[in-house]
C-alpha cells in the first residue's frame, strides 16, 4: 500500500523552475556556471583593468613624451629623449644612491629580523606566540607617518637619543659618527644614517613575517640532528638554518627593497637635501611640471623590481610568501 | 635526550629577539609621552612638564576635524567598494579553476606590490590625460584600488577552509542560488569579510603616498600630518593627533586579529 501511495504521487526527479526573475536567474547560474563566473569577475577585473592597468599605461605613454624646454609645455610626440635625460650624471647619481640605500636597508632588516622570526617560529608557544604575532602586526599596521614622526622626535638634536648618550657619557661616539663625510651631518635627523634607521624601522615587519613563515616549516629535529652530529651553533646556522630560511629572506627583501626604492616621504622628512628616486619623481611632476621625466623615473624601479622578482622566483621565494 | 620542543632558547637569541621587539615598539610609545609635554617649540627630552591642555586645543581646531571627516568618508566608501570587488574576485578565484586565474591574483596584488609612488603618479597621469579634475572621488578611486587586495586575501583564505559540499547540500535541499548565498555562504565568510573590511579601512585611513597625487587641494588626515611634518605650525597639536591616530588604528587591527585568529593567519600578512 505504501508503495502504491508513493507511486500515486510521484515527486519529479527535476524540480520545476521556481518562477520569477530571481528564480530564472538562479536557474541560469546553476545551468551555466560560466555566466555566474563571468558576472563575478567582471566588476573587479574591469575596475582594476581600467583604473589601474590603464593608469600604468598612461604613465608609460607619458614617459615617451617630452617637455619643451622653453615653453614648459608637454610635447605629445613619441621620443626617447626623456629616457636619455635619465642618464645625465645628476640623475644617475640619484638612481645609484637609492639602489645602494635599498640594498643596505634590506641587509640590515634581514639581520635584525632573523632573531625575532626564529624565536617566534621555534620557541614561542601558545600565549607567547599570539603576543609575538601581535607584536609584529601592530607596528606593521600603525600609521606610517606617526612612525616617521616618532623617529623625528628621537633623532632630533635635543631629542631622547642625544639625551641618553649624554647620560651614558657616550656623546663623543655620536659626534665622531656625525663628523664622518657621507653618513654624518648636522644631527642624525638630517643625515643618511637617520634615513637608513627609519627605513629599517618602518619596513622591518615586512621582513619578519616571511622569514618566520619560512622558519616555521623547518622541522626542529633537523637543527638537533645537526648538533648531534657535532656541528657548532655557528655551523648549524650556516649550513642548515640559513639555507632553509633563504627563500623567506628573499621574499621579505622584495618588500624592503621595493618599498625603499619608491619611498619619497622618509628621505624628505629625515635626511639630507640629496634626492632619492621617489623625491625626484615628486619634484619633477610637481614643482618642475616635467611629467615625462617623472614618468621615466618611475620606470626605473619598475625595471629593477622586474629583474629582482625574476631572480627571486628562481630562488623559490614565492612559495615562502 | 628527549626532543619535545620545549627546551628554552639560548640567552643570546632571547636578548636579540627582545631588543628587536623593543626597537619596534618603543618609538610608538614615545608618541604618548610627547602628547602631554608642555614644550611648544622643540622636541626636547625629557619633557619639561606635563599637561593635558593640548587635547582641548586640538579639539577646537576646525582644520583637524575637516581632515578627519574627509579621511573617514574616503575610508568608508573605499572599504565598501573594496568589499564588493574583493569578495566577488575571491569567490570567482576560489570556486572554479579557469584560464588566467593566476593573472587575476597578480592583478589584485599588483597595486600593493609596486611602490605607492608608481600607483600614485600613474593615476595622476591618467587623470591629466583624461582631463579629470581632482575631487573626493579621485581619492576614493585610488584608495579602493589598493584596498581590494586586503579583502581579497582574507576572503580567499576563508573560502579555502569552507567546504564546497555545504553549498552542494544546500542546493540539493532545494535552496536556490540566492538563498544559498544568503544562508550558507555569507554566514561562513562574514567574519573574514569584517576583518578584511577593517584592515582595508585602516589601510585607507593611513594612506598618504597615493593620496598626495590624487587629492588636489583637499586634506585627509595623513596629508594634514605630512604638512605639519614638513612645515610645523603647532607641534603640540601634531603630537596629540599622532597619539589619537595610533589609538584609532589599533582598534580595527586588534578586532581583525580576534575575528580571524582561529586557523587562518592571513589577516594582516602582506599589507
Amino acid at each position: 500500500m505504501t508503495i502504491a501511495a508513493l507511486n500515486s504521487n510521484p515527486t519529479p526527479a527535476i524540480l520545476p523552475g521556481s518562477g520569477g526573475v530571481r528564480g530564472a536567474l538562479s536557474d541560469l547560474f546553476w545551468r551555466k556556471p560560466k555566466v555566474l563566473l563571468l558576472l563575478m569577475l567582471l566588476p573587479p577585473v574591469l575596475w582594476l583593468g581600467i583604473v589601474y592597468i590603464g593608469s600604468l599605461f598612461a604613465l608609460l605613454a607619458q614617459s615617451f613624451f617630452s617637455i619643451d624646454e622653453f615653453s614648459g609645455l608637454i610635447n605629445r610626440e613619441f621620443t626617447l629623449k626623456t629616457y636619455a635625460d635619465l642618464f645625465q650624471a645628476a640623475n644617475l647619481d640619484i638612481i645609484l644612491r637609492t639602489v645602494t640605500m635599498a640594498a643596505l636597508v634590506t641587509l640590515a632588516s634581514a639581520v635584525v629580523a632573523f632573531p625575532i622570526a626564529y624565536y617566534a617560529a621555534r620557541y614561542a608557544r601558545g600565549r607567547w606566540k599570539a603576543l609575538f604575532y601581535l607584536g609584529i602586526m601592530l607596528p606593521l599596521w600603525s600609521s606610517y607617518l606617526v612612525k616617521i614622526y616618532a623617529w623625528k622626535l628621537i633623532l632630533a638634536k635635543e631629542g631622547i637619543l642625544t639625551w641618553l648618550l649624554a647620560k651614558l657619557h657616550l656623546s663623543w661616539v655620536l659626534d665622531a659618527w656625525l663628523s664622518l663625510p657621507v653618513v654624518g651631518g648636522n644631527s642624525l635627523s638630517v643625515s643618511f644614517t637617520g634615513t637608513f634607521i627609519v627605513f629599517v624601522y618602518v619596513w622591518l615587519p615586512f621582513m619578519i613575517l616571511p622569514v618566520q613563515a619560512a622558519l616555521e616549516r623547518v622541522p626542529g629535529n633537523l637543527v638537533e640532528a645537526s648538533s648531534d652530529l657535532g656541528a657548532s651553533p655557528g655551523q648549524t646556522f650556516r649550513n642548515v638554518l640559513f639555507p632553509l630560511a633563504l627563500p623567506g629572506i628573499v621574499a621579505g627583501s622584495i618588500f624592503t627593497f621595493s618599498l625603499t626604492l619608491g619611498d619619497y616621504i622618509i628621505p624628505q622628512i629625515i635626511g639630507t637635501s640629496r634626492l632619492f628616486i621617489g623625491q625626484a619623481v615628486y619634484s619633477q611632476q610637481g614643482t618642475a611640471g616635467n611629467i615625462p621625466l617623472a614618468a621615466a623615473f618611475t620606470v626605473v624601479p619598475i625595471v629593477i623590481m622586474g629583474f629582482y622578482l625574476w631572480g627571486a622566483k628562481r630562488m623559490g621565494a614565492f612559495d615562502a610568501l | 635526550m628527549r626532543s619535545d620542543g620545549s627546551q628554552s632558547a639560548p640567552l643570546s637569541l632571547k636578548v636579540a629577539a627582545a631588543c628587536g621587539l623593543l626597537f619596534l615598539h618603543l618609538p610608538i610609545l614615545l608618541i604618548f609621552v610627547y602628547a602631554f609635554t608642555t614644550e611648544e617649540k622643540s622636541f626636547v627630552w625629557p619633557p619639561p612638564g606635563l599637561t593635558t591642555q593640548w587635547f582641548a586645543v586640538t579639539w577646537n581646531r576646525p582644520d583637524v576635524w575637516q581632515a578627519l571627516s574627509l579621511s573617514v568618508r574616503v575610508a568608508a566608501i573605499s572599504t565598501a567598494i573594496a568589499l564588493v570587488l574583493g569578495t566577488l574576485c575571491s569567490a570567482a578565484v576560489s570556486r572554479t579553476k579557469f584560464f588566467g586565474r593566476e593573472t587575476i591574483s597578480l592583478l589584485v596584488i599588483l597595486p600593493i606590490a609596486l611602490p605607492g609612488i608608481i600607483t600614485g603618479i600613474a593615476l595622476r597621469s591618467a587623470f591629466s590625460l583624461a582631463d579629470i579634475p581632482f575631487s573626493f572621488w579621485t581619492i576614493v578611486l585610488g584608495h579602493a584600488t589598493f584596498c581590494v587586495v586586503v579583502v581579497y586575501n582574507n576572503a580567499v583564505a576563508r573560502f579555502r577552509r569552507t567546504s564546497g559540499s555545504m553549498i552542494e547540500a544546500s542546493m540539493d535541499l532545494g535552496a536556490d542560488g540566492f538563498q544559498t548565498f544568503r544562508h550558507v555562504v555569507l554566514p561562513n565568510i562574514a567574519t573574514a569579510l569584517l576583518a578584511g573590511g577593517m584592515l582595508a579601512f585602516a589601510l585607507s585611513f593611513d594612506e598618504v603616498i597615493v593620496t598626495t597625487f590624487t587629492a588636489g587641494q583637499q586634506q585627509t588626515l595623513p596629508i594634514w600630518m605630512l604638512e605639519e611634518l614638513i612645515r610645523p605650525r603647532q607641534r603640540p597639536v601634531t603630537n596629540v593627533v599622532a597619539m589619537v591616530v595610533v589609538l584609532v588604528t589599533l582598534l580595527p587591527i586588534l578586532a581583525a586579529y580576534y575575528l580571524t585568529r582561529d586557523g587562518d593567519q592571513i589577516a594582516g600578512s602582506g599589507k
